[in-house]
């Protein structure tokens, strides 16, 4: 079978035909060697087992080699059906069907052979896989069944869990409903390049999103994918799990990294967090998500080194599919929609996880009203970071100092109030917060007591710029941030006495507030 | 060939769909490459003269060969310099 491995199967989808054309009336999916199966007219309809004895089993297996002869004395006491994966003809002792599209062991989630399940009235009652003598000798009822094989044996891979097989088998069988339009490329035509040339991509090639991938991905949740998540900017397109699936696929994201994007998309898209208006101005600003609880580990994210860098999968496919989305389903597109003056990399992808567990702070998404230990995002409208050095700095009140006096360039010296950041102290930054026993309230305090200045100072002419605050507030005291601007979170390699800044979109009603959600299932 | 799903919201078309015919030549640059086939210069020739005789200029390229891709130098070149282009393929 293996020789087959590059047959194309045709795989005849009416209901998805675009334009009539009789030509274009055969979608062509690549199912490898199952292509006898897939012609036929009922192929993904679940095959039925019949009453009495079921046993699956292989060739190639040896435990399947070794109970073959049994199969004539279970035929000989009990109504035996055996279905062969891989060689017809085997075994030798009764006859098989074979199961040569794996239909019946993907209908019935065979993972081991043998499998050997009792059926009755067409429901199954009982099922032991590999060999185990007692199990068998109770699901078939013969006492003495097998007393010259050993007591267990384990048994092996079913066909239809081979990682080889699986995205094609569950393309070919799976009862998930696909809604969206199949595109079908040119014979001649480079699918990287198709990609490129139907505005799909953000400058960087994305892999084809195949209804194999699409499937594999729709793994990654419980949702349906149906599920309408939010309304897309700036077409307002319903965003379903699907599309969210299709675009992750693109970015390169695994399946379980799918409740990430689902969650950082349902918040961007809210009107508080205003993606519309994230995209449409002309400040080189995107989506910065941040991510937290144990998930983050889970999925392998990065919290450490190079935590804004490149070299992370999950931190760079997250981002990158919420991207993506926006840009596929939302129609969010540069020169469009988006018009950002300069932009900034982190359009392409800008997501991390704060490192928790060697925090001196609370997690993000705690003091932002998530239960500890939830997996959440939060999403904020941000620029790209910012070192800020400080390698000499002891104590809380000499970093403070250093850390507001550096806030305070944020944007302009003399703006205040209307932007609000992102502060990532790193580990050697946080160590000074943390002998001391500060935590982030204490923290936050001093940053915003640090943070003020004389309104006389900032008034638009002063220090020779025409930029700056209107002339009321010259008799007043002013704060750099508004009392919840400052979104402090913990995250970086373990040497360097830095932190980073990353400035936001202007906040409140006219622009962007942050959005923190749970991620789901 | 390789069958994917639509990332988008669906409502353009998927096939990539040609430019609108222009309603008149009058004023347009119009590119007329010769792929290098016999002959193909004549009917090029008359090409010109009747475009010529409805208000458009007309700019002449020629490719190395008909046997490979015009180089990617002379598509810029036609792409900057014209509006319009007619590729001749002549047996």
């Amino acid at each position: 079978m293996d020789g087959n491995r590059t047959r194309r199967t045709e795989f005849v989808r009416p209901d998805r035909v675009e334009d009539g054309g009789a030509h274009q009336a055969l979608r062509h999916l690549r199912l490898g060697e199952y292509r006898e199966v897939m012609s036929s007219s009922n192929a993904a309809a679940k095959p039925e087992l019949p009453d009495g004895l079921v046993v699956v089993v292989k060739h190639e297996c040896e435990t399947c080699r070794m109970t073959a002869p049994l199969l004539a004395e279970i035929a000989a006491a009990s109504d035996l059906t055996v279905y062969t994966q891989d060689d017809p003809h085997f075994p030798r002792e009764v006859a098989a069907i074979h199961d040569v599209d794996l239909s019946v062991s993907w209908h019935h989630d065979i993972e081991t052979v043998p499998t050997l399940i009792r059926v009755v009235d067409g429901v199954e009652v009982a099922r032991t896989v590999g060999w185990s003598r007692e199990e068998w000798r109770q699901v078939t009822g013969i006492g003495e069944l097998g007393a010259d094989l050993p007591v267990m044996r384990p048994g092996c891979g079913s066909m239809s869990v081979d990682p080889d097989r699986v995205d094609a088998l569950r393309a070919a069988f799976s009862d998930v409903p696909i809604r969206s339009r199949y595109v079908e490329f040119a014979g001649a035509e480079d699918e990287f390049e198709a990609m490129f040339a139907r505005g799909w991509t953000d400058g960087l090639p994305v892999v084809p999103p195949t209804p194999e991938r699409v499937l594999n991905m729709l793994t990654g949740t419980t949702r349906a994918p149906d599920d309408v998540i939010a309304l897309a900017p700036p077409d307002l397109v319903e965003l379903t799990v699907e599309k969210i699936a299709i675009n992750a696929v693109m970015a390169g994201c695994l399946p379980e990294y799918l409740p990430w994007v689902i969650a950082a998309l349902e918040a961007a898209c809210t009107d508080t967090f205003n993606m519309h208006g994230v995209l449409c101005t002309t400040m080189g600003v995107g989506p910065v998500i941040i991510c937290n609880g144990p998930g983050t580990r889970a999925i392998g994210m990065n919290s450490g080194m190079n935590v804004f860098g490149q070299g992370t999968r999950a931190n760079m496919t997250i981002g990158r599919a919420v991207q993506l989305a926006i840009r596929n389903v939302g129609g969010g597109r540069p020169g469009e929609v988006d018009r950002a003056t300069h932009g900034n990399p982190g359009k392409l992808t800008f997501c991390f996880a704060e490192d928790e567990e060697g925090s001196p702070f609370s997690p993000l998404s705690v003091a932002r009203g998530m239960d500890p230990g939830v997996d959440a995002v939060t999403v904020f409208a941000g620029e790209g970071p910012k070192c800020i050095v400080d390698q000499l700095a002891r104590t809380p009140d000499e970093l403070i100092a250093t850390l507001a006096a550096s806030l305070w360039s944020m944007h302009h010296p003399k703006l205040a109030m209307a932007f609000d950041v992102v502060l990532v102290i790193a580990p050697d930054h946080a160590r000074i917060f943390h002998e001391a026993r500060w935590d982030r309230s204490r923290t936050l305090d001093a940053l915003h007591h640090a943070l003020q200045r004389p309104g006389s100072d900032l008034i638009r002419g002063t220090q020779g710029m025409a930029e700056g605050l209107p002339e009321s507030l010259r008799d007043a005291t002013v704060s750099k941030f508004r009392p919840d601007g400052i979104l402090l979170a913990h995250a970086g390699g373990g040497a360097g006495l830095f932190s980073t800044m990353i400035g936001g979109w202007v906040n409140g009603g006219t622009g962007s507030d942050p959005v923190t959600v749970a991620v789901g299932s | 060939m390789t069958t994917v799903l639509d990332p988008t919201s669906e409502r353009r078309p998927a096939t990539r769909q040609r430019l609108d015919r222009p309603g008149s030549l009058e004023g347009h640059v119009v590119a007329l490459l010769d792929i290098s086939k016999p002959r193909g210069d004549v009917f090029l020739d008359e090409l010109e003269r009747i475009i010529i005789e409805r208000g458009a200029n007309v700019r002449r390229y020629r490719k190395p060969t008909f046997t490979k891709p015009a180089p990617v130098d002379l598509r810029h070149e036609i792409a900057t310099q014209c509006t319009l282009v007619i590729e001749a393929l002549a047996d």
